[in-house]
C-alpha cells in the first residue's frame, strides 16, 4: 500500500480548473488540481453536471417504460445496461426466457462491449496525441453499429431488450455480419499492436504512470477492466455467471503493476475473449423459436419485496437495485454505477503525478460521466 | 547500452506504425460523402412514427383507445377519436406527436392493438423551432395517400 501523499509546505499552491469548457457537452467532469509546480498535490473531482434524475425517473414510470433510461446512463454500452436492467427485473418478477432470445442478448451485448472498448482504445490514443488509431477505430466500431443498426434500429441508445427477450428477431445475415466482423477484427489486431502497442511514446506515458494498488482498488470499489489490471480477477460474468455466460469458454485477462499500460492491454484482450464468447454463442443459438415471450403485460408489477442485480458492463461492476412495493412503479431504482468509484481513486492516484500524466490516467480510468451523474 | 538499444527499438516502432499507415493509405475509402452518396437505412430503422395504411380499407385503423398515449414514457404521444354515432366504432381524428421528446423506445408500436403504428423511415429532420419537431400524424397519412 503506497504511502499517502502529504501535501508539501508550499506557501503557493496554484489551483488548475481541468474542467468543462461548457456545461451543455456531453461527457463534462470537472477536476481541481492544485499544483505545486507540475506535480499534483490535490485533486477534487466535481460531478453533478448532467444530472438528469435518471433514478427519480425511475420511481414515476412503469418497468417497460424505465428501458429506453437505462441505454441514456452509460451511452457507449447502452445496449449492455438495457440488457442487465432486463435480467433484474426478469428476476424479480419471474419471467421466463426463451433460449434463442438469451443467445441473441448475449451476441449483442458482447458486440456493445467490444464498441464500447474499441471507443475508448481510440479516444485513450487521441488523448495522448496519436491521432490515426482513433480513426481506425472508429471505423471497426462503424462496423459494429451497422451490425446491431440492423437489429435494433438505433446505433446507440437501443432500447433493444425486453423483458423476456428481444424487441425484434436476428437473421441470418445478423449471423454473417457478425461472424464477418470477428475475422475482420482479429485481422485488425495486429495493426493496432504495430501502430500503438508497440509504440515507443506510448509506452513511455503508460508504463508505470497512475498505478493503482490493489488495496487502494478494494478500498475505492475499482471494478472492471480497472481492477483486474491491478491483478485481481473479477468479473461478474464468472463470479456469478448470470444468463448464458456459464456454458461458454473464455478468459479473464489481469494485469499485473496495475498501471495504465495493463490497463490498455486488458482491454485488448478483453475484446478478442468477447469474439470467443461471441463465436461461441453463434455456434450454438438455436436456429428458430421465439425471440420474446409475449406474456408481459405492460403493467408489470412484481412481488413486494427487494432485489440487487449486478452484471458486467463495459466499465465494470454496475448492479440494479429495485425495491417493488407490489403496484407497477418500482418504490425506488437505484443504480450502483462503476464509474464512479473508478473515478474517485483518482483522488488517491493523481497525488505526486505530474499534469501531463494525469491526462493519461485519467483516460486510462474510462469513465463515462452521465453514467457518474445519472 | 540500454539506452541506445531504446532509441534503435524505440526509432523502428515509430517505422513499424508508420509502415501500418502507408499500407492503409493504398486502401480503399471507407467514409461516403453523405449528400452525394447516401447509405442504405437498416431494416430496422427507427424514425417517428406514423400510420399504417391498411390495403382493405385504404386508411388506418386507429381506434383512438390511447393505449399508445399512456404507455410513453415521455408524454409525446396525443390523440383524440369520435364516435360517428352512438353504435360505432370510436376512429381517430386528431393524432400529433412531439418527437422532440421521443426516445423512439417502440413502447407505442408494441402496445397498439390494431397494429396502426409502425416506424417511418424519415431522417432528415430539421427545423428552425421546437414546433417543427411535431408531427400530425393526420395530415402526414393523407400526404401520403394523395
Amino acid at each position: 500500500m503506497p504511502k499517502p501523499i502529504t501535501p508539501p509546505a508550499v506557501d503557493r499552491v496554484y489551483t488548475l480548473n481541468l474542467g468543462p469548457q461548457h456545461p451543455s457537452t456531453h461527457g463534462v467532469l470537472r477536476v481541481l488540481l492544485d499544483l505545486d509546480g507540475e506535480f499534483i498535490v490535490k485533486a477534487d473531482p466535481v460531478l453533478g453536471y448532467g444530472h438528469r434524475g435518471h433514478e427519480k425517473m425511475g420511481e414515476n414510470r412503469t418497468y417497460k417504460q424505465f428501458m429506453p433510461n437505462t441505454s441514456r446512463m452509460d451511452y457507449l454500452s447502452g445496449l449492455l445496461y438495457n440488457h442487465g436492467f432486463a435480467l433484474a427485473v426478469e428476476k424479480f418478477a419471474g419471467i421466463e426466457v426463451p433460449l434463442r432470445a438469451k443467445y441473441i442478448r448475449t451476441i449483442c451485448a458482447e458486440l456493445n462491449r467490444i464498441s464500447s472498448h474499441l471507443l475508448w482504445f481510440g479516444t485513450y490514443v487521441m488523448d495522448l496525441g496519436g491521432f490515426t488509431p482513433f480513426l481506425y477505430a472508429f471505423d471497426d466500431r462503424e462496423n459494429i453499429l451497422d451490425i446491431l443498426d440492423r437489429v435494433s434500429g438505433s446505433r446507440l441508445t437501443y432500447s433493444y431488450c425486453r423483458f423476456g427477450g428481444v424487441c425484434r428477431d436476428v437473421d441470418d445475415t445478423f449471423l454473417e455480419m457478425t461472424r464477418a466482423f470477428i475475422g475482420r477484427l482479429r485481422s485488425r489486431f495486429p495493426d493496432y499492436h504495430n501502430l500503438v502497442t508497440k509504440n515507443i511514446i506510448f509506452i513511455h506515458r503508460t508504463r508505470n504512470v497512475g498505478v493503482i494498488h490493489p488495496e487502494q482498488a478494494r478500498q475505492f470499489g475499482v471494478t472492471g477492466p480497472n481492477l483486474r489490471a491491478c491483478g485481481i480477477p473479477f468479473d461478474m460474468r464468472k463470479v456469478e455467471p448470470y444468463e448464458i455466460y456459464d456454458q461458454f469458454d473464455f478468459e479473464i485477462p489481469v494485469g499485473t503493476n496495475g498501471d495504465a499500460l495493463d490497463r490498455y492491454n486488458v482491454r485488448l484482450e478483453e475484446m478478442e475473449q468477447s469474439c470467443r464468447i461471441i463465436e461461441q454463442a453463434l455456434d450454438r443459438m438455436p436456429k428458430g423459436g421465439p425471440y420474446l415471450n409475449k406474456s408481459v403485460s405492460f403493467r408489470l408489477a412484481p412481488p413486494k419485496g427487494e432485489l440487487y442485480f449486478a452484471f458486467e458492463s463495459a466499465r465494470g461492476l454496475t448492479a440494479y437495485y429495485l425495491v417493488s412495493d407490489g403496484s407497477p412503479y418500482p418504490y425506488r431504482c437505484h443504480i450502483r454505477v462503476p464509474s464512479f468509484s473508478n473515478l474517485h481513486v483518482l483522488t488517491d492516484v493523481f497525488c505526486g503525478t505530474m499534469v501531463a500524466d494525469a491526462i493519461s490516467i485519467l483516460g486510462s480510468i474510462d469513465v463515462v460521466i452521465p453514467e457518474i451523474d445519472r | 547500452m540500454g539506452y541506445w538499444k531504446e532509441i534503435v527499438e524505440g526509432g523502428w516502432s515509430l517505422v513499424e506504425g508508420m509502415r501500418v499507415t502507408v499500407r492503409r493509405l493504398c486502401r480503399p475509402v471507407v467514409t461516403v460523402q453523405y449528400p452525394r452518396k447516401q447509405l442504405n437505412l437498416s431494416p430496422a430503422y427507427r424514425g417517428h412514427i406514423e400510420f399504417k395504411r391498411f390495403p382493405d380499407t385504404g386508411t388506418h385503423k386507429c381506434i383512438a383507445c390511447g393505449a399508445c398515449q399512456r404507455a410513453c414514457p415521455s408524454h409525446v404521444i396525443k390523440v383524440q377519436g369520435v364516435k360517428a354515432h352512438l353504435n360505432s366504432a370510436k376512429t381517430a381524428t386528431h393524432y400529433f406527436i412531439d418527437f422532440s421528446r421521443c426516445s423512439l423506445c417502440g413502447l407505442c408500436v408494441e402496445t397498439c392493438p390494431t397494429k396502426t403504428l409502425q416506424y417511418s423511415r424519415e431522417y432528415e429532420l430539421e427545423g428552425e423551432s421546437r414546433l417543427d419537431s411535431i408531427v400530425d400524424l393526420m395530415a402526414r397519412l393523407e400526404q401520403r395517400n394523395s
